[in-house]
């Protein structure tokens, strides 16, 4: 084993090299799992303060007081910000991606494990930021999450549009960064370190889905970047890169000839490459988890593999489906919902395939299983209100009503969580050693999928009806008072929904400590993280470097002795 | 079919029952098995460090991308102006400091010669290393010529011209709000210094590095990186200052 | 397991089928010249997709249950894939999904690509925070200059768009709090805004185009039926976004007519 520069030393000492300012990509990895955990209980915890408002708008909440629809519009920020950023974007790549990449891959770290380092660290440095919006004067922004200018460039938009939104740009900024050094090693590992026999088509999905990942925010972050900082220039020093000539509560804004469309393209630029990033690493899990619990190859790894290539090309040529009521070119618009409806292709394959992949399989209903077939579900669910959205003509009714929240909730906020769970309950075991409750996960399982489909299945109808988005409240409008009681019902489901996650928080924290003993491979899967100890050593191996002569999914090969064949295994007869 | 090769325990004992999974057999090693011959460690290295700057190039050109982008939309975006009911366009191009420009992009084109230099003559010292090892054989006191002491004073020259061309700007009263042209020059220009600045830092890194005797492997790496990064922000500059002069 | 599975995702697939087919909730009913192709197109697109759904989800689920572990199951099928499955179901998915969108591209045409017809009725619409004003020109068919300097929110009307009294197209001008416009003609709308994006989302009318300070936009919609139908915003623009609405008031050309003398006659 060729030693690197932290590996010729033994695994460090003390605490704050262990565990604080590791180096080691799998405790760097759990750093932005737990990092993620506690963003995701604010965001739920946001969203129900959310759903409670909107059906008791005058209510006074314990210790919070009443909601005025400033702060209403602020949780709508914050609550979509840190979700996409801070969980999305950061669990399933920076947690799930930094801990197996190396490992499936046969390699005994990243490629740059300082700068792995520095890349958590300056993620929760924009974590810290974020949340200190809340609590300076005006507090958070109100302008959601896609800060839209003018609203986001003139600080006397309304309250919070102050320091909060320059905060919320700093953030994202400092995030965008951090995003960037994650990317680079994600790249670099993938490209430079995969072990002998390792061929880029012989790696599993996953690492597939990391990599496109990583190309994607590559590519995309520095252009978030680009717009956060002119919209910091306009806020803050006088310039007029979004802001037209025009006042605010009767008084002029003293900018003119900017454009509020050019914020647009360039945030969309990013924000739509922003969701692929989010749902490809649960796409990768889905696939790994599919294929090793159905005890079958997945179905048409090339395909697969080249479905998630192209979604990563076409998510780059699709930004203006967001924009198709915004005043841009109608004919613009057009040659945008037709590369849209091009990327709806390679996710439907990938859905056929997935289902390929349990047709004739021998499925085993563990934990991780139960997530991976509900992401199959919620996936079709959520991809499918995509051709309407994806058609000008269809968006003119639909567009910023409650039914783009519900086309997108199901994908990121519940398919891509699902991607989550599937990846937390297949590879706890090799993370800590030990199993996860499999009745409480069940439970975890069943109330949350019904759960959030009570929540978001609605929304599509709220949207037909024609409700609008972001609004704090439906008393003010004569035609939202008959949806009021389905509101009420999803704030119900809410509540729920967000009780059952308490059973998984529990399940995790007490399985860490309690759980049975796992084995080194408890799912019998054939992947090379399983090939290693529970949990893994310091260099992953164990000294040695592993050899690759196997596909990532041989399971069920004739003539075999086991239903499964690691990837180091010694080649089989019908490999591929 | 053949049979697994016997296991070797891990150094470190694991907390696990039941059947514990083979371990992979021990065939071979290496970083994706391309052998280096010589230092195999090191050639891996400075491969992997030039991926990696090649893929952090990347988004700082998508950066620059995006305010271009950001600059010719600008350029020619029409308003709507209520006083006339009319939609006009309102783009004045700001009269550059060309000769301030100028000299600055003749000192940063120096300044990448000199890097340029410093690389190869590291290089060249990593290669000869393992003869001067040799018992008997000496190369003489090759006199090292401060090829990134150079480098780093040529930089900070360039960065110092950069705020006499900005402070010529000012003079002539194009301030970073003034207009939109003025912004995007400040803006251009000013995002290419930060990221030039970050160069510099580097290089003082480098120089660091031989002053606390660091491998020279290692510091052929950082100062490799950095040159090739630098060469990067000299193009840069030249795009710049090409859409700048020509693109109004 | 996988029978409980399976009936829960039926049950999810059938519950959620049920009340898109029912339309329990719905689009409120239109009442323009776009609504029959939109709704159609809808329709169309609704029922594709809906086949699809269905069809995903009872598959989905019966595989679920069908190829479950037991004693008795065979070895799974060592099988990577099919190739000529993949292209077959590729072709048909992108046949089906670029198609829908070439069959609906004509209404976005219509709708967008050419202008409004002369003799359409105009009216400009402004949205600022966090009301709607709507301007007519009057019988001199020229909107006067409106200087942002003179805007005035709190005086309401003319005060509020900026009106320059000093513009004689301004004399005619009738700005109002409520868009009356004669039924069955086209109505050229030109949306603009002062302060942030808004949204002028007239639901029955079928009708959104958001408000872009710095832009003048012009749109057209033709209202068939009278009646009054809400005006909503639908683009975040500040807290009070979820009261910034309005109404349309569809009336017969002659009411218009009289309505817009009246206000006229107020004027002087």
């Amino acid at each position: 084993m060729v030693a690197q520069e932290s590996h010729q030393h033994a695994a460090p000492q003390g605490f704050i090299r262990k565990w604080v300012f590791s180096l080691d990509h799998k405790v760097i990895g759990l750093q932005y799992y737990f990092l993620a955990l506690t963003a995701v209980f604010v965001g739920m915890f946001l969203s129900l303060l959310m759903r409670i408002h909107l059906i008791w708008p005058t209510a006074i909440l314990p210790l919070l007081g009443a909601i005025k629809p400033e702060t209403y519009l602020s949780l709508v920020t914050m609550h979509g910000t840190i979700m996409v950023f801070f969980v999305l974007t950061t669990a399933p790549q920076g947690g799930f991606g930094n801990y197996f990449l190396p490992i499936q891959i046969g390699a005994p770290d990243m490629a740059f494990p300082v700068l792995n380092m520095l890349s958590f660290w300056t993620t929760f440095t924009a974590y810290i930021v974020m949340l200190a919006a809340f609590f300076v004067v005006g507090g958070a922004p109100l302008h959601g999450w896609t800060g839209y200018a003018p609203m986001s460039a003139l600080q006397s938009s309304g309250p919070g549009e102050g320091l909060g939104a320059d905060l919320w740009i700093i953030s994202i900024a400092i995030f965008c960064i951090a995003s960037l050094m994650g990317a680079l090693n994600f790249i670099t590992t993938t490209l430079d370190m995969r072990a002998r026999g390792m061929s880029m088509m012989r790696m599993p999905l996953t690492c597939w889905s990391w990599f496109i990942t990583a190309i994607l925010g590559l590519l995309a972050f520095g252009v978030l970047l680009s717009a956060g900082i002119l919209l910091l220039m306009d806020r803050n020093i006088g310039t007029s890169f979004f802001l037209p000539l025009g006042t605010i509560n009767g008084q002029l804004t003293g900018h003119k000839g900017g454009s509020p469309l050019l914020w647009q393209h360039l945030f969309w630029f990013f924000g739509h490459p922003e969701v692929y990033i989010a749902i490809l690493p649960g796409m990768g899990v889905a696939s790994q988890v599919l294929s090793t619990f159905s005890r079958k190859p997945i179905f048409g790894y090339k395909a697969m593999v080249y479905a998630m290539l192209s979604i990563g090309l076409l998510g780059f040529m699709v930004w203006g489906h967001h924009m198709f009521m915004s005043g841009m070119s109608p004919y613009t618009a057009f040659a945008f919902s037709i590369m849209t409806m091009a990327i709806g292709v390679p996710s439907a394959i990938k859905t056929f395939n997935w289902l390929g992949t349990l047709h004739k399989g021998r499925i085993r209903f563990h934990s991780p299983m139960l997530f991976a077939i509900g992401f199959v579900s919620l996936f079709v669910s959520g991809g499918l209100s995509g051709p309407f959205l994806a058609q000008p003509a269809l968006d003119i009714p639909l567009h910023d009503t409650a039914f783009v929240p519900g086309h997108f909730h199901l994908i990121m906020g519940v398919a891509a969580i699902f991607g989550i769970f599937a990846a937390t309950y297949y590879w706890f075991p090799k993370m800590f050693g030990r199993m996860m409750n499999e009745k409480m996960a069940r439970v975890h399982f069943f109330l949350t999928l019904i759960g959030t489909y009570c929540v978001f299945m609605p929304m599509h109808y709220l949207g037909l009806a024609g409700q609008p988005r972001r609004y704090s409240q439906l008393t003010e409008l004569a035609y939202l008072h008959p949806l009021i009681g389905l509101n009420t019902f999803m704030t119900y489901a809410a509540v729920v929904t967000v009780a059952a996650q308490l059973i998984f928080l529990f399940n995790l924290f007490w399985s860490m400590f309690k759980g049975p003993k796992a084995s080194d491979n408890p799912w019998e899967a054939t992947t090379l993280e399983w090939t290693t100890a529970t949990p893994p050593p310091h260099d992953n191996f164990g000294g040695r470097t592993p050899v690759v002569n196997n596909g990532p999914y041989e399971y069920s090969v004739p003539g075999a002795p086991r239903d499964y064949v690691m990837q180091s295994d010694p080649a089989t007869v019908v490999a591929h | 079919m053949a049979s697994f090769t016997p296991t070797i325990p891990a150094s470190h004992p694991t907390t696990s029952r039941g059947k514990r999974a083979d371990l992979p057999p021990v065939v071979g090693g290496g970083d994706g098995g391309r052998p280096d011959p010589g230092w195999p460690d090191y050639g891996a290295r400075l491969r992997r460090a030039r991926l990696g700057l090649a893929v952090a190039l990347t988004p700082i050109t998508m950066l620059f991308v995006a305010f271009t982008s950001a600059y010719i939309v600008r350029q020619g975006l029409p308003t709507f102006d209520p006083h006339t009911n009319t939609v006009v366009h309102d783009w004045i191009p700001v009269p550059l400091p060309t000769l301030p420009f100028l000299v600055n992009t003749c000192v940063l084109l120096l300044s990448s010669a000199t890097i340029e230099c410093a690389r190869r003559q590291l290089a060249r010292q990593v290669a000869l290393e393992p003869v001067q090892s040799i018992p008997g054989v000496s190369l003489g006191t090759e006199k090292n010529f401060p090829w990134l002491a150079l480098t780093i004073v040529f930089g900070f020259c360039f960065l110092a011209g950069q705020w006499l061309a900005w402070s010529d700007l000012a003079a002539r009263g194009f301030y970073v709000a003034t207009g939109p042209s003025s912004s995007f020059v400040y803006l251009l220009t000013g995002a290419h210094a930060v990221h030039l600045f970050g160069g510099i830092m580097a290089l003082l890194a480098a120089g660091a590095a031989v002053v606390l005797n660091r491998p020279l492997a290692a510091r052929r790496i950082v100062v490799d990186v950095t040159a090739w990064y630098w060469h990067f922000m000299a193009l840069l500059w030249i795009y710049i200052l090409a859409l700048l002069e020509f693109a109004h | 397991m996988g029978l409980v599975i399976l009936c829960v995702i039926w049950l999810i697939t059938l519950a959620s089928t049920y009340f898109f087919v029912a339309k329990t909730w719905w689009f409120p009913h239109g009442a323009s010249a776009a609504t029959a192709a939109l709704d159609h197109q809808f329709a169309v697109t609704f029922i594709l997709m809906g086949v699809i759904f269905v069809a995903a989800q009872l598959a989905l689920g019966y595989f679920v249950w069908r190829y479950r572990d037991q004693p008795s199951a065979t070895r799974a099928d060592y099988s990577h894939g099919n190739l000529k499955l993949e292209i077959i179901w590729t072709t048909l998915t992108a046949i089906l999904f670029v198609g829908l969108n070439l069959l609906g591209s004509p209404i976005w045409a219509a709708e967008r690509f050419r202008p409004a017809v002369d003799g359409a009725t105009r009216v400009e619409v402004t949205g600022m925070q966090f009301a709607w004003y709507f301007r007519y020109p009057g019988p001199d068919g020229k909107f006067g200059i409106a200087r942002p300097e003179l805007e005035d929110p709190s005086a309401g009307g003319e005060a509020a768009l900026g009106l320059d009294p000093a513009d004689p197209a301004s004399k005619d001008d009738v700005v109002t709090g409520t868009m009356v416009v004669p039924v069955d003609r086209e109505v050229e709308v030109i949306l603009r805004a002062h302060d942030v994006i808004h949204s002028f989302f007239v639901p029955a009318m079928r009708f959104k185009q958001d408000a872009v300070p710095g832009l003048a936009i012009h749109m057209h919609f033709t209202p068939t039926e009278t009646g009054n139908f809400e005006i909503t915003c639908a683009e975040l623009c500040g807290l009070g976004h979820y009261k910034m609405h309005g109404m349309l008031k569809v009336v017969s050309q002659d009411e218009f007519d009289k309505w817009l003398a009246d206000r006229e006659a107020e004027k002087q």
